[in-house]
Protein backbone atom coordinates (compact mmCIF):
# COMPACT_ATOMS: atom_id res chain seq x y z
CA UNK A 1 0.00 0.00 0.00
CA UNK A 2 1.61 3.25 -1.14
CA UNK A 3 0.15 6.72 -1.33
CA UNK A 4 -0.73 6.28 -5.00
CA UNK A 5 -2.77 3.08 -4.83
CA UNK A 6 -4.80 3.86 -1.72
CA UNK A 7 -7.98 3.58 -3.77
CA UNK A 8 -7.44 -0.15 -4.21
CA UNK A 9 -7.74 -0.98 -0.50
CA UNK A 10 -10.64 -1.09 1.91
CA UNK A 11 -9.15 0.82 4.81
CA UNK A 12 -8.93 4.31 3.25
CA UNK A 13 -12.64 4.22 2.45
CA UNK A 14 -13.44 3.14 6.00
CA UNK A 15 -11.27 5.97 7.36
CA UNK A 16 -13.09 8.52 5.18
CA UNK A 17 -16.43 7.09 6.29
CA UNK A 18 -15.36 7.34 9.95
CA UNK A 19 -14.32 10.96 9.47
CA UNK A 20 -17.61 11.78 7.75
CA UNK A 21 -19.59 10.07 10.50
CA UNK A 22 -17.73 11.84 13.29
CA UNK A 23 -17.95 15.22 11.58
CA UNK A 24 -21.68 14.72 11.06
CA UNK A 25 -22.16 13.65 14.67
CA UNK A 26 -20.29 16.71 15.91
CA UNK A 27 -22.40 18.89 13.64
CA UNK A 28 -25.55 17.38 15.06
CA UNK A 29 -24.45 18.46 18.54
CA UNK A 30 -22.94 21.78 17.44
CA UNK A 31 -25.78 23.24 15.37
CA UNK A 32 -28.79 24.84 16.97
CA UNK A 33 -31.05 25.24 13.94
CA UNK A 34 -33.04 22.44 12.39
CA UNK A 35 -31.48 23.12 8.96
CA UNK A 36 -27.98 22.67 10.38
CA UNK A 37 -29.07 19.45 12.03
CA UNK A 38 -30.52 18.24 8.72
CA UNK A 39 -27.20 18.93 6.98
CA UNK A 40 -25.34 16.96 9.66
CA UNK A 41 -27.82 14.11 9.33
CA UNK A 42 -27.15 13.98 5.60
CA UNK A 43 -23.45 13.59 6.39
CA UNK A 44 -24.22 10.66 8.69
CA UNK A 45 -26.25 8.96 5.95
CA UNK A 46 -23.46 9.60 3.45
CA UNK A 47 -20.95 7.91 5.77
CA UNK A 48 -23.22 4.88 6.09
CA UNK A 49 -23.69 4.51 2.35
CA UNK A 50 -19.98 4.92 1.66
CA UNK A 51 -19.36 2.07 4.11
CA UNK A 52 -21.95 -0.12 2.40
CA UNK A 53 -20.47 0.40 -1.06
CA UNK A 54 -16.90 -0.11 0.18
CA UNK A 55 -17.75 -3.40 1.89
CA UNK A 56 -19.73 -4.54 -1.12
CA UNK A 57 -16.76 -3.75 -3.37
CA UNK A 58 -14.04 -5.43 -1.30
CA UNK A 59 -15.64 -7.99 0.97
CA UNK A 60 -18.68 -9.49 -0.69
CA UNK A 61 -18.79 -11.90 -3.61
CA UNK A 62 -21.98 -10.22 -4.80
CA UNK A 63 -21.18 -6.74 -6.15
CA UNK A 64 -24.78 -5.57 -6.58
CA UNK A 65 -26.32 -5.65 -3.10
CA UNK A 66 -24.35 -2.80 -1.60
CA UNK A 67 -25.17 -0.52 -4.50
CA UNK A 68 -28.87 -1.39 -4.32
CA UNK A 69 -28.96 -0.67 -0.62
CA UNK A 70 -27.20 2.63 -1.16
CA UNK A 71 -29.88 3.51 -3.70
CA UNK A 72 -32.50 2.74 -1.03
CA UNK A 73 -30.66 4.96 1.44
CA UNK A 74 -30.67 7.76 -1.14
CA UNK A 75 -34.43 7.40 -1.61
CA UNK A 76 -35.06 7.47 2.12
CA UNK A 77 -32.74 10.45 2.55
CA UNK A 78 -34.67 12.33 -0.12
CA UNK A 79 -37.97 11.56 1.61
CA UNK A 80 -36.54 12.58 4.97
CA UNK A 81 -35.12 15.82 3.63
CA UNK A 82 -38.40 16.81 1.98
CA UNK A 83 -40.31 16.13 5.20
CA UNK A 84 -37.85 18.08 7.34
CA UNK A 85 -37.86 21.02 4.95
CA UNK A 86 -41.67 21.14 4.96
CA UNK A 87 -41.56 21.06 8.75
CA UNK A 88 -39.04 23.90 8.75
CA UNK A 89 -41.30 26.03 6.56
CA UNK A 90 -44.31 25.34 8.79
CA UNK A 91 -42.23 26.05 11.88
CA UNK A 92 -40.95 29.34 10.49
CA UNK A 93 -44.48 30.37 9.62
CA UNK A 94 -45.67 29.77 13.18
CA UNK A 95 -42.67 30.78 15.28
CA UNK A 96 -40.60 33.10 13.01
CA UNK A 97 -37.50 31.10 13.93
CA UNK A 98 -35.83 27.85 12.95
CA UNK A 99 -33.95 27.34 16.20
CA UNK A 100 -34.63 24.03 17.84
CA UNK A 101 -34.88 25.70 21.26
CA UNK A 102 -38.08 27.54 20.26
CA UNK A 103 -39.93 24.25 20.05
CA UNK A 104 -40.43 23.94 23.80
CA UNK A 105 -44.19 23.97 24.29
CA UNK A 106 -44.20 20.42 25.65
CA UNK A 107 -41.57 21.33 28.27
CA UNK A 108 -42.86 20.64 31.76
CA UNK B 1 1.34 3.37 -28.48
CA UNK B 2 0.85 4.83 -25.07
CA UNK B 3 0.80 8.51 -24.18
CA UNK B 4 1.49 7.96 -20.48
CA UNK B 5 3.37 5.04 -18.96
CA UNK B 6 1.48 2.73 -16.61
CA UNK B 7 3.38 4.16 -13.65
CA UNK B 8 2.22 7.60 -14.66
CA UNK B 9 -1.36 6.37 -14.87
CA UNK B 10 -1.15 4.85 -11.40
CA UNK B 11 0.15 8.10 -9.96
CA UNK B 12 -2.52 10.07 -11.82
CA UNK B 13 -5.34 7.89 -10.53
CA UNK B 14 -3.91 7.97 -7.02
CA UNK B 15 -3.74 11.74 -7.20
CA UNK B 16 -7.37 11.91 -8.31
CA UNK B 17 -8.33 9.62 -5.43
CA UNK B 18 -6.54 11.87 -2.95
CA UNK B 19 -8.24 14.92 -4.42
CA UNK B 20 -11.67 13.30 -4.10
CA UNK B 21 -11.02 12.21 -0.51
CA UNK B 22 -9.81 15.68 0.42
CA UNK B 23 -12.90 17.11 -1.30
CA UNK B 24 -15.15 14.92 0.82
CA UNK B 25 -13.49 15.67 4.14
CA UNK B 26 -12.99 19.39 3.56
CA UNK B 27 -16.54 19.73 2.27
CA UNK B 28 -17.91 18.04 5.38
CA UNK B 29 -15.78 20.27 7.61
CA UNK B 30 -16.98 23.39 5.81
CA UNK B 31 -20.58 22.16 6.11
CA UNK B 32 -20.23 21.91 9.87
CA UNK B 33 -17.91 24.76 10.80
CA UNK B 34 -19.13 27.54 8.46
CA UNK B 35 -20.85 30.48 10.13
CA UNK B 36 -23.61 31.03 7.58
CA UNK B 37 -25.87 28.20 6.53
CA UNK B 38 -25.52 29.04 2.82
CA UNK B 39 -21.84 28.16 3.12
CA UNK B 40 -22.78 25.00 4.99
CA UNK B 41 -24.91 23.86 2.07
CA UNK B 42 -22.14 24.70 -0.38
CA UNK B 43 -19.77 22.59 1.70
CA UNK B 44 -22.32 19.79 1.69
CA UNK B 45 -22.49 19.93 -2.12
CA UNK B 46 -18.68 19.82 -2.30
CA UNK B 47 -18.65 16.82 0.03
CA UNK B 48 -21.21 15.00 -2.12
CA UNK B 49 -19.25 15.65 -5.32
CA UNK B 50 -16.18 14.17 -3.63
CA UNK B 51 -18.22 11.16 -2.56
CA UNK B 52 -19.40 10.67 -6.13
CA UNK B 53 -15.73 10.43 -7.12
CA UNK B 54 -15.14 7.86 -4.37
CA UNK B 55 -18.09 5.82 -5.65
CA UNK B 56 -16.46 5.87 -9.06
CA UNK B 57 -13.33 4.42 -7.53
CA UNK B 58 -15.48 1.73 -5.90
CA UNK B 59 -16.57 0.52 -9.36
CA UNK B 60 -20.09 1.90 -9.11
CA UNK B 61 -20.43 4.68 -11.69
CA UNK B 62 -24.24 4.46 -11.56
CA UNK B 63 -24.16 5.38 -7.88
CA UNK B 64 -21.79 8.24 -8.63
CA UNK B 65 -24.28 9.66 -11.13
CA UNK B 66 -27.19 9.16 -8.75
CA UNK B 67 -25.21 10.82 -5.96
CA UNK B 68 -24.73 13.94 -8.05
CA UNK B 69 -28.27 13.98 -9.43
CA UNK B 70 -30.10 13.31 -6.15
CA UNK B 71 -27.89 14.90 -3.52
CA UNK B 72 -26.20 17.79 -5.27
CA UNK B 73 -28.99 18.44 -7.75
CA UNK B 74 -32.04 17.92 -5.58
CA UNK B 75 -31.37 17.90 -1.86
CA UNK B 76 -28.83 20.73 -1.69
CA UNK B 77 -30.97 22.95 -3.91
CA UNK B 78 -34.03 22.15 -1.81
CA UNK B 79 -32.21 23.03 1.40
CA UNK B 80 -31.07 26.29 -0.18
CA UNK B 81 -34.64 27.16 -1.19
CA UNK B 82 -35.89 26.50 2.31
CA UNK B 83 -33.14 28.66 3.68
CA UNK B 84 -34.21 31.52 1.45
CA UNK B 85 -37.80 31.13 2.67
CA UNK B 86 -36.91 30.85 6.33
CA UNK B 87 -33.91 33.22 6.63
CA UNK B 88 -32.12 31.63 9.59
CA UNK B 89 -29.62 33.62 11.59
CA UNK B 90 -26.42 32.05 12.86
CA UNK B 91 -26.87 28.37 13.37
CA UNK B 92 -24.58 27.75 16.31
CA UNK B 93 -24.91 28.79 19.91
CA UNK B 94 -22.56 31.72 20.52
CA UNK B 95 -23.08 32.10 24.26
CA UNK B 96 -20.38 30.91 26.64
CA UNK B 97 -22.41 27.86 27.63
CA UNK B 98 -22.93 26.94 23.99
CA UNK B 99 -19.23 27.25 23.26
CA UNK B 100 -18.28 25.08 26.21
CA UNK B 101 -20.81 22.45 25.14
CA UNK B 102 -19.43 22.54 21.58
CA UNK B 103 -15.88 22.03 22.83
CA UNK B 104 -17.06 19.09 24.96
CA UNK B 105 -18.84 17.63 21.93
CA UNK B 106 -15.66 18.09 19.88
CA UNK B 107 -13.61 16.21 22.49
CA UNK B 108 -16.13 13.38 22.62
CA UNK B 109 -16.32 13.10 18.84
CA UNK B 110 -12.52 13.07 18.48
CA UNK B 111 -12.34 10.27 21.05
CA UNK B 112 -14.94 8.37 19.04
CA UNK B 113 -12.97 8.94 15.82
CA UNK B 114 -9.74 7.72 17.41
CA UNK B 115 -11.46 4.62 18.78
CA UNK B 116 -13.11 3.72 15.50
CA UNK B 117 -9.90 4.29 13.55
CA UNK B 118 -8.03 2.10 16.02
CA UNK B 119 -10.63 -0.62 15.44
CA UNK B 120 -10.33 -0.36 11.65
CA UNK B 121 -6.54 -0.29 11.79
CA UNK B 122 -6.11 -3.27 14.09
CA UNK B 123 -8.71 -5.64 12.66
CA UNK B 124 -7.83 -7.76 9.66
CA UNK B 125 -10.12 -7.71 6.65
CA UNK B 126 -10.12 -10.98 4.75
CA UNK B 127 -9.85 -10.37 1.03
CA UNK B 128 -12.47 -12.13 -1.06
CA UNK B 129 -12.09 -12.63 -4.77
CA UNK B 130 -14.56 -10.58 -6.75
CA UNK B 131 -16.46 -11.92 -9.71
CA UNK B 132 -16.69 -8.74 -11.77
CA UNK B 133 -17.95 -5.21 -11.45
CA UNK B 134 -21.72 -4.81 -11.55
CA UNK B 135 -23.23 -3.14 -14.57
CA UNK B 136 -26.33 -0.95 -14.55
CA UNK B 137 -28.21 -3.90 -16.05
CA UNK B 138 -27.27 -6.09 -13.07
CA UNK B 139 -28.39 -3.40 -10.65
CA UNK B 140 -31.75 -3.00 -12.39
CA UNK B 141 -32.36 -6.74 -12.46
CA UNK B 142 -31.48 -7.11 -8.79
CA UNK B 143 -33.60 -4.10 -7.86
CA UNK B 144 -36.71 -5.52 -9.47
CA UNK B 145 -36.25 -9.21 -8.70
CA UNK B 146 -34.65 -9.85 -5.36
CA UNK B 147 -35.38 -6.47 -3.77
CA UNK B 148 -38.72 -5.93 -5.52
CA UNK B 149 -40.74 -5.60 -2.32
CA UNK B 150 -38.31 -3.06 -0.83
CA UNK B 151 -38.35 -1.14 -4.08
CA UNK B 152 -42.16 -0.87 -3.99
CA UNK B 153 -42.12 0.06 -0.30
CA UNK B 154 -39.62 2.84 -0.97
CA UNK B 155 -41.90 4.23 -3.65
CA UNK B 156 -44.82 4.19 -1.19
CA UNK B 157 -42.64 5.94 1.41
CA UNK B 158 -41.67 8.60 -1.13
CA UNK B 159 -45.31 9.13 -2.10
CA UNK B 160 -46.39 9.53 1.51
CA UNK B 161 -43.46 11.86 2.18
CA UNK B 162 -44.46 14.05 -0.76
CA UNK B 163 -48.09 14.16 0.39
CA UNK B 164 -47.07 14.88 3.97
CA UNK B 165 -44.64 17.58 2.91
CA UNK B 166 -47.32 19.32 0.85
CA UNK B 167 -49.84 19.01 3.68
CA UNK B 168 -47.48 20.33 6.35
CA UNK B 169 -46.11 23.18 4.25
CA UNK B 170 -49.60 24.28 3.19
CA UNK B 171 -51.36 24.20 6.55
CA UNK B 172 -51.69 27.55 8.26
CA UNK B 173 -51.42 29.40 4.99
CA UNK B 174 -54.06 32.10 4.64
CA UNK B 175 -56.58 31.50 1.90
CA UNK B 176 -56.91 34.42 -0.47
Amino acid sequence: MTVWNLGLFLEPYLMIAILLFVIGFFGLLHHRTIIGMLISGELLLAAASLNLVAFSRFQSPDPVTGQVFTLFIMGLAAAEASMVLALIIAMYRNYRSVHASTLNELKG
Amino acid sequence: MQLISSDGLTILSGLAFLVFSANTIVGALVAIVAKSLIRSVSGLALCFVGMAGLYYYLHSPFLALMQIVIYVGAICIMIMFTMMLAEPRESTDVTLRGRVLSVLALIGCSLMAVGLMFLVGTSSWPVTERVEAATVKDIGRDLLNRHGLVFELISVVLLIAILGAILIARSGRRKT
